[in-house]
């Protein structure tokens, strides 16, 4: 049941693939000499839930899907973005957008890809029937009907998007989105081959029963061991892939994995183990690197009824945020080139300038000096102390912040009952408010700065603080139409930051180990897609 | 002996369903839901997601289709997080690996703990025993999830003599680590078992009666001492097979070996209702049929056992 | 926990030890068992080292060493000038302090979890042995029902349910353990239940539970310390794998186990003290446990080996 071949026939015409791969020693561009063996192996942490493009929910199966599927755009090595499976695309009024699907695109039984399967797949992640994890990512990029296709009050056959004809979608949304192209390169909208998933239902993914339009297709998988991709000979930019065989594999533990990829059984980790980065750049150099990832951590203060009273005060806010050095946290205990953070957006968010807030350019000894002044204005301090409740989910990492930054908030008089919850647990508890202060992150779901500021407005399901600003709520309804939303933004940074809405800590880096024979990897691509179409192994000096 | 099978078997009914049922209710208990992820999924989504997994149901109905899908088709449900797959093929995958290197640890554990055990009682008080009884001891209480790493680090990055981890279909060189790691602490238990029990024989009297009489130690050993010896290893073996499927959590974290320990902890950390439940029903399976075994062979050893 | 369970097995079957003269002679002969008193010495320093090492520790367990933190490898070497005599942890805490810490955790719940069992499953098999009949087959089943149990998986599921707390864990090992103590006492209730002592209390009038506590359960006193014994460093164990599955107990606070897997988690960052220290704690109170128990059994199984 577990690891059948494909089916005979493709087998040889990756075979014949495989051969004129090996023919090629030079790249056709750089050219640098290739190595013979053109694999790339990885490690996965955990088993991907899924690859059907449309029930993907986390990273993992996310960037296998980035290799199985072609959506409508993708992106270069830089995050721009760069044709897929359409060849241009346009929109008068950033409301109605039309694409223009390629000619020679083919899923990997031969069947061509049309405007059509993009229709069915987006219908197919909207429907109820689906019951999709990521049905909401349809409703988050504004197609017309998404909420009421979800919600089952009309059928999915009225989702705002059409094929006027084989080649041609058009997709209708109930607001203008100047940056819906960017959306279109996420998995959920990824087409999947419909008459493959009426054929065999939920196991239409398996390896024997799969058609994919990506540059790879799925050969063989073993849950929580392995699974192995092999080049697609349909897809249109076939002749340019080099990479003939990837193979991942789950390994839960982060020092066993690390210690097997020091031992050469794969090229490529991230999720390293905590605290090991330093080590590792000491050490090698060119194998660990640390590029910045669009993901935000903050510490969430919960300032609805059921926090801690002294938490809705500002002043108490400000003093916690301000007694945690940030720089201890990024340069001693994580120590990967995270940068500290006093806004929520990450820096590096594509279009987005900086805020300048205030207490950003003071010393530490300023910042706690102003603590301790604000604390005893708020009534509170080491006389009247005060006792919180920090939620984290399971992860060392996340662990020894919160053991750090209890200790830095000591002085102040504030007690801190650490309590570890594993995701599940931790995601119930954070949702329902039953915390003072929680361990959070956000990973933008595009690259654009929206995508982190629109968390804490007044009615956004993810503000588990329960942070609410009429000003902030009006600001980022109106940065959806303006030309140039920068200002809004900027505004919307400062109030935030006033209020203490949260405190942010750091802004994410991605830290990897890449064997160096490894070439042209988007290091520049702060979303983390990857796409192994483009890369290639060059042969060792 | 038939009957006693037989009504051994009838007991096992009640016991799954007590366990199928108790799970259940720990289920509900739990807080968090399976479907929650960090961008809290919309009330219209979830309500689809419920529907779908018939979570919906009243807590009655849900028992009495899940029981009803077992009884009628063997039919185990969906993975409410491995959405490709559903429990039974999670587990086909899963559980002859499991069983696999299961299997070996528990020959190496016996073989081994037994011999040294034995030895060691037969060379009571001399440097051999001391050894025998150092190494058990020692073996016994190093955790498995530091010798783990300690063996791949050894024999994969410094020697590189074994691949430190994954199955590739239980390949010889990939069983290895994962063997050794396993039986290490039941090979320590049995030793210690043996010596005690064969020191115990050996000091009995017609063990005494047979060397007054001259026969030779190996003779007395092994035609004689053996049989009576071995007996709480045996009552040992079925906790020591389900102790090792237990212990496979560790193997499958560490060596990546895809078996179906990974669950044990991951299904109840991600709320995967339906693999938790299956992996519940087969344990529970599982240790009833081994202290089922167990039984027998002690029977068939010791004739004073009459069922 | 299971490799307790044979020897559950043998004493179970065992005669019930005799008479109070015994233990003096128990005392004499365990005192001549050299490993059992070695064992004890080293149980009586450990238990030493969690009770004052609060005390003479320079740094709290809690508090971290800011000039450490973030060059852990260097400058939180075992050192006695910087007054880390067993270096630090990964957070620049002080390890000794830590360990002590950890050890009192992990010697609390050997010591309570085996406690638990020794209450409960000696009251629960002493009433099957002595009531008899059908009262002990149904409570024998039960116990045999409980047995088929799954129960490292239950404890997970209870922790993930209930959440991580002492008390949950408490619970959760206790639930399991007393199930071969129960098995024991009714083993060696059943052979006291016909002695003399007892039918002449039940003649006199004395109530059936008057007689469990007052004579059955100190007669089965013997057996059930040496169990005990043996169960503490099943329960450590068990604590240990608890720990590793990260179920165990919260931060500040620390366990043996928890200490053992973030030291093994550390190895390859040539930190090698994280993983040794604890370990060696851990692995000596272990054999001290295992030692003082076979000398413990041996002294009071008067049988000549």
């Amino acid at each position: 049941m577990t690891r059948l071949s494909l089916l005979t026939t493709s087998t040889i015409l990756t075979f014949a693939l495989g051969s004129t791969a090996w023919a090629q020693t030079t790249h056709p561009v750089t050219g640098e000499t290739l190595a013979e063996d053109q694999t790339f192996q990885y490690r996965l942490l955990d088993q991907f839930p899924s690859i059907d493009p449309q029930l993907i929910e986390e990273t993992a199966g996310g960037h296998v899907a980035r290799q199985l599927f072609e959506g409508l755009l993708t992106q270069n090595a830089d995050g721009t973005l760069r044709p897929g499976v359409a060849e241009s695309w346009s929109s008068e009024d950033n409301q109605t957008w039309v694409f223009n699907l390629r000619e020679d695109a083919r899923w990997s039984n031969g069947d061509p890809v049309t405007a059509q399967d993009f229709v069915a797949s987006w219908q197919r992640a909207a429907d109820p029937a689906t019951a999709s994890e990521y049905a909401w990512y349809v409703e988050l990029s504004q197609i017309s009907n998404s909420a009421a296709v979800i919600a089952g009050e009309v059928g999915p056959e009225e989702l705002g998007v059409r094929a006027i004809d084989d080649r041609t979608l058009e997709v209708t949304l109930s607001q203008p989105l100047p940056y819906f192209p960017q959306m279109t390169v996420h998995y959920t909208f990824m087409p999947s081959h419909q008459p493959s998933v009426q054929e065999h239902g939920a196991a239409w993914t398996a390896p024997e029963n799969i058609v994919s339009n990506g540059a790879y297709m799925l050969d063989e998988i073993a849950v929580n061991e392995f699974f192995r991709l092999v080049p697609n000979p349909e897809y249109w930019g076939a002749e340019d892939v080099i990479i003939t065989e990837v193979t991942g594999f789950v390994i839960n533990d982060a020092s066993q994995a690390l210690t097997r990829f020091q031992a050469g059984e794969f090229d490529m980790m991230d999720d390293l183990p905590a605290g090991s980065y330093p080590r590792l750049e000491a050490e090698m150099p060119d194998v660990a690197h640390s590029v910045p990832r669009l993901c935000s951590y903050y510490y969430a203060v919960n300032q609805s009824e059921s926090g801690h009273e002294a938490l809705q005060d500002p002043r108490v806010r400000t003093a916690l945020s301000l007694m945690i050095d940030r720089e201890v946290i990024t340069d001693q205990v994580l120590q990967a080139g995270q940068a500290p953070a006093f806004n929520f957006t990450h820096w590096a968010t594509a279009g987005f300038e900086m805020p300048e807030i205030e207490y950003a350019t003071w010393t530490q000894e300023e910042r706690m000096a102003h603590a301790v002044q604000l604390m005893t204005e708020a009534g509170y301090g080491p006389d009247n102390p005060i006792e919180l409740n920090l939620i984290y989910n399971t992860s060392e990492n996340h662990r020894q912040i919160a053991t750090v930054i209890s200790q830095m908030w000591r002085p102040l008089g504030v007690t801190t009952v650490l309590n570890n919850f594993e995701w599940q647990s931790y995601l119930e508890i954070r949702g329902n408010q039953n915390f003072d202060v929680a361990r959070s992150a956000w990973c933008g779901d595009y690259n654009e700065a929206s995508t982190f500021l629109d968390l804490l407005t007044s009615n956004n399901s993810n503000n588990d603080g329960k942070y609410a600003n009429d000003e902030v709520d009006r600001l980022m309804a109106e940065s959806v139409t303006m030309a140039d939303p920068q200002p809004n933004y900027t505004a919307v940074e400062q109030i935030l930051s006033e209020d203490m809405a949260i405190i942010p800590i750091y802004h994410y880096t991605q830290n990897f180990v890449l064997d160096p024979t490894i070439r042209n990897w988007p290091m520049e691509n702060v979303e983390n897609n990857w796409y192994v179409r483009d890369i290639y192994r060059v042969a060792a000096e | 002996m038939f009957t006693f099978i037989f009504k051994r078997l009838l007991i096992a009914i009640p016991v799954l369903l007590i366990l199928i049922v108790g799970t259940f209710i720990l289920m509900y208990a739990a807080p968090g839901s399976p479907f929650a992820t960090e961008r809290g999924v919309p009330p219209a989504v979830l309500a689809n997601l419920e529907r779908q997994y018939g979570l919906d149901q009243p807590f009655y109905v849900q028992i009495w289709r899940y029981i009803w899908g077992i009884v009628s088709d063997f039919d185990f449900g969906p993975s409410f997080i491995y959405r490709d797959q559903d429990v039974n093929d999670l587990i086909a995958q899963g559980f002859p690996v499991t069983l696999t290197y299961g299997f070996w640890s528990f020959v190496v554990a016996v073989l081994v703990g037994g011999t040294l055990g034995i030895i060691a009682a037969i060379r009571h008080n001399t440097w051999l025993d001391y050894l025998a009884v150092g190494i058990s001891i020692g073996a016994q209480v190093l955790p498995n999830f530091v010798l783990a790493p300690i063996l791949v680090l050894i024999f994969t990055l410094w020697l590189g003599w074994l691949p430190g981890g994954g199955w590739q279909g239980g390949q010889w060189q990939y069983v290895i680590l994962p063997v050794i790691a396993l039986s290490t602490s039941f090979m320590a238990s049995i030793a210690r078992i043996a010596r005690a029990s064969m020191l115990e024989v050996l000091t009995s009297n017609f063990i005494r009666t047979a060397r007054a009489k001259g026969l030779p130690m190996r003779r007395i050993v092994l035609r004689h001492a053996l049989k009576p010896a071995l007996l709480p290893v045996i009552s040992y073996l079925g906790p020591a097979f389900v102790g090792m499927i237990t212990g496979s959590v560790v193997i499958d974290i560490y060596f990546s070996t895809g078996g179906i320990g990974q669950f044990f902890v991951a299904s109840a950390l991600n709320r995967d209702y339906g693999v938790m439940m299956g992996i519940t029903v087969l344990l529970g399976a599982l240790t009833i049929f081994f202290n089922l075994v167990v039984d027998i062979l002690y029977a068939w050893i010791d004739p004073k056992i009459r069922y | 926990m299971l490799a307790t369970r044979a020897i559950a097995d043998q004493l179970a079957h065992k005669d019930a030890v005799k008479g109070r003269s015994l233990w003096a002679d128990a005392r004499t002969r365990f005192f001549r068992n050299k490993a059992a008193v070695g064992g004890l010495i080293v149980l009586l320093l450990v238990g030493l080292f969690a009770l004052i090492g609060p005390f003479i520790a320079p740094w709290d367990y809690e508090e971290i060493d800011w000039s450490v933190l973030g060059r852990v490898a260097e400058a939180g070497r075992p050192s006695l000038e910087t007054g880390h005599w067993f270096g630090t942890d990964p957070l620049g805490r002080d390890l000794f302090a830590r360990t002590v810490q950890g050890t009192q955790i992990s010697l609390m719940v050997g010591i309570v979890g085996a406690f638990i069992a020794v209450i409960v499953g000696t009251f629960y098999g002493a009433v099957a042995g002595y009531f008899g009949g059908r009262v002990d087959n149904v409570m024998m089943r039960i116990v045999d029902v409980l047995m088929s149990i799954p129960y490292m998986f239950v404890l997970i599921l209870l922790l993930v349910v209930f959440g991580r707390s002492m008390l949950m864990l408490f619970i959760g090992i206790g639930l399991v353990s007393w199930l071969d103590m129960a098995r024991i006492a009714r083993g060696q209730t059943l052979t006291l239940r016909n002695k003399e002592f007892v039918e002449a209390a039940v003649a006199t009038g004395v109530g059936p539970f008057t007689i469990i506590l007052r004579h059955i359960v100190p007669n089965l006193l013997g057996v059930v310390i040496v169990y005990a014994t043996l169960l503490v460093p099943s329960m450590i164990i068990y604590e240990s794998f608890i720990s590793f599955l990260g179920l165990g107990v919260q931060e500040p606070l620390t366990s043996w186990g928890a200490l053992i897997s973030e030291g093994s988690g550390e190895m390859v960052n040539g930190t090698l003290w994280m993983l040794l220290v604890p370990l060696f704690f851990f692995v000596v109170t272990l054999f001290g446990f295992f030692f003082v128990g076979d000398g413990l059994r041996d002294a009071l199984d008067p049988k000549d080996r």
